[in-house]
């Protein structure tokens, strides 16, 4: 009779867990089983784990989240390590090295950082010292991933980013953005000033400004992807509102001439009404409820006790809007078709 | 709101526990037939697969099984529904293999006499697993054939005790040393690995799965060659363990700690064999030669 079971739970018992850790006190057995694996899906079990260490917890639940702090240790050193590697790879480099994502929180300490997954490395740098970057991280060790060509010149052409390259005895990628969006979408972030207000740290790695590491994180959430790490990167704004809305009461003001000058004051609105509906982060601007808002949270929601991410409608629709903001529609069928005479999945 | 998923159990393999949900009844009905032995009840698992359709038509029309779960690997294959058992198996496998962090994982076979363990490991195909069946059939206790777990703070061995998945040959040779008929799961024919048939251990094995063991013989068997015995170094063994390791990068500083202990406490060999008798003998004989300095260190 197992075979039941798993429905009625998603990204809001998942929420609801990290803002209220109080509030798992009344689950049983079938309760946390769910929990957990909702959580798994939206690569959020590592930062639940981390808020649920001090608590008591019944024992099977409690062994689980203890493996994921053992993976999140060793995943936050190697994150670390990697930056480093990539930080002496680029020693003749004379331009700022920004760190993005996951390894900024980490690399500055951040409240963000706390059991947060970090998969590539992400780095930002001036569009004109991409070529060098490039020929120095070839040099130590970086192999391309992508091998066809037409995905090459794409990058190269219309992406942000160079082509992803992995490190050939380390198996750990690296992304090397000149900007935060693509070419190709509507909004044009101003990449000097990013790099120009970005904070060095101690180790002579920067990491982005406070109010353009929301911008950042927003600019991710609109136009990357299909919404499937939605959770994920609210979660991060979350975190990252909390921290630097406590200790400058005036964050809301830096934030809106940040979001001004990148052209995303749109996106940032919208992660932040998101956001201070799904966790309750504090809103540094007046919330206006949006229009589309209730069929983001729909979908940013969408998983069940199973890890299924559910409500296949609405993800398709995310899944073309995702394109539809990252190129006009006439480019997007030529690349569609490319992709599907190539045999790829999009 | 998606319902749960239509079919489901749970399954505890010694310290590890699963929640398998399917689409379709039979690979949970075999699932449950082959592990009869084993606890079932509901858990909170470590770990949850999931057997799903490929798309909505195909779950009726030659229906595919994806294996989906908390860990995947993106370019693994779905495979035909016949071969449900097999799919639930592999699933699980990679469950241990990608998510798994209490063990040091070493992709090894293991029996144990008198609270010592042999430990075999080498490539798929060497040999390990049907050594370890032949070994469990004549008096041995089975720990598992698959994944040995080691405890990186005591040492131990805890017993990881699956059905052997027996493939091709093996398959009569087993069918000719185990006289209940009743322990072997369905053949599963032209798999990406061959014929299939899994072998449920003897009852005893799976009741004494939580209990550990010691380690005590570290062997690279390889089957199909002239006998010969090899004595083989810490060094050797220890870069030959960190590639038979699913999970010793993940483990960081713990499972450099877990594997230099155990090279360094257990005597290796590389051994050579041409037919299961003489593997049987080969590690029957190398392990009285140990048992007898271990005799000689006790009485010391």
């Amino acid at each position: 009779m197992g075979g039941q079971g798993g429905g009625m739970i998603d990204g809001w018992s998942v929420a609801r867990a990290l803002t209220d850790p109080a509030s798992v006190a009344r689950l049983d057995a079938t309760g946390w089983t769910r929990l957990l694996s909702a959580a798994r899906a939206l690569s959020l079990i590592g930062t639940l784990a981390e808020i649920m260490a001090d608590r008591p917890l019944p024992y099977p639940a409690a062994r689980v989240l203890a493996d994921v702090r053992l993976s999140n240790q060793a995943g936050l050193r190697q994150a670390l390590w990697e930056a480093q590697c990539a930080h002496l790879a680029l020693a003749d480099y004379r331009g700022r090295v920004v760190l993005l994502k996951g390894t900024a929180f980490a690399a500055a300490g951040l409240d963000a950082a706390l059991g947060r997954s970090i998969g590539d490395l992400d780095i930002l740098v001036a569009r004109d010292g991409m070529d060098q970057v490039e020929a120095l991280l070839l040099a130590a060790g970086w192999e391309w991933v992508k091998p066809d060509p037409y995905d090459d010149a794409y990058y190269r052409q219309w992406m942000h980013e160079l082509p992803p390259m992995i490190h050939g005895e380390r198996d750990r990628m690296i992304d090397v953005h000149h900007t935060i969006l693509p070419l190709t979408a509507g909004p044009k972030p101003d990449a000097a000033a990013l790099i120009a207000d970005a904070r060095q740290l101690p180790s002579g790695l920067h990491v982005l400004s406070p109010a353009d590491m929301i911008c950042h994180a927003a600019a991710h959430l609109m136009a990357d992807g299909d919404l499937s790490g939605g959770m994920r990167n609210l979660w991060d704004i979350d975190r990252l509102v909390c921290q630097f809305s406590a200790k400058d009461p005036d964050f809301g003001d830096a934030l809106a001439e940040r979001a001004r000058l990148h052209q995303l004051t749109a996106p940032v609105a919208r992660a932040l009404r998101l956001a201070h509906r799904l966790f309750g982060t504090p809103a540094v601007w007046p919330i206006r409820p949006g229009v589309a808002d209730a069929l983001f949270l729909r979908r940013i929601t969408a998983v069940d006790g199973w890890g299924r991410k559910t409500r296949k409608l609405t993800r398709q629709g995310f899944y073309i809007r995702s394109h539809l903001l990252r190129m006009p529609p006439a480019m997007l069928a030529r690349h569609l078709w490319t992709k599907w005479r190539k045999g790829h999945r999009g | 709101m998606a319902p749960g998923m239509r079919h489901a159990c749970f399954i505890t393999v010694g310290p590890a526990r699963f929640r398998i949900g399917s689409d379709w009844r039979a690979p949970i009905d075999q699932l449950r037939a082959l592990y009869a032995d084993y606890p079932m009840e509901e858990v909170v698992p470590d770990f949850t697969v999931r057997l799903q359709g490929t798309s909505a038509l195909r779950r009726f029309v030659r229906p595919q099984v994806a294996i989906a779960g908390d860990f995947t690997l993106p370019d693994a294959l779905p495979l035909p529904l016949e071969q449900g058992l097999l799919a639930a198996e592999m699933a699980m496998n990679l469950q241990m293999a990608l998510g798994w962090r209490r063990h040091l994982l070493l992709h090894a076979s293991a029996v144990s006499r008198q609270g010592r363990a042999v430990v075999m490991t080498g490539l798929s195909g060497a040999g390990k697993s049907t050594l370890s069946a032949l070994l469990a059939e004549r008096g041995w206790r089975f720990l598992g054939d698959e994944f040995v777990l080691l405890d990186p703070d005591s040492g131990n061995i805890a017993p990881f005790p699956r059905p052997v998945s027996l493939k091709n040959e093996a398959i009569a040779a087993m069918e000719h040393e185990v006289d209940d008929d009743t322990r072997f799961g369905p053949v599963l024919r032209d798999t990406p690995k061959g014929t299939i048939r899994h072998l449920r251990p003897r009852t005893e094995w799976i009741e004494q799965m939580a209990r550990e063991t010691r380690p005590g013989l570290l062997l690279f068997p390889r089957f199909g060659f002239p006998r010969a015995v090899r004595r083989m170094d810490e060094a050797e063994s220890f870069v030959r363990l960190t590639q038979a390791s699913t999970n010793y990068v993940a483990l960081g500083e713990r499972g450099f700690d877990a594997l230099t202990h155990f090279v360094r406490s257990v005597p290796a060999c590389a051994i050579d064999y041409a037919t299961g008798d003489e593997g049987v003998e080969l590690v029957e004989r190398l392990w009285s030669e140990q048992g007898a300095k271990w005799g000689d260190r006790a009485a010391a």
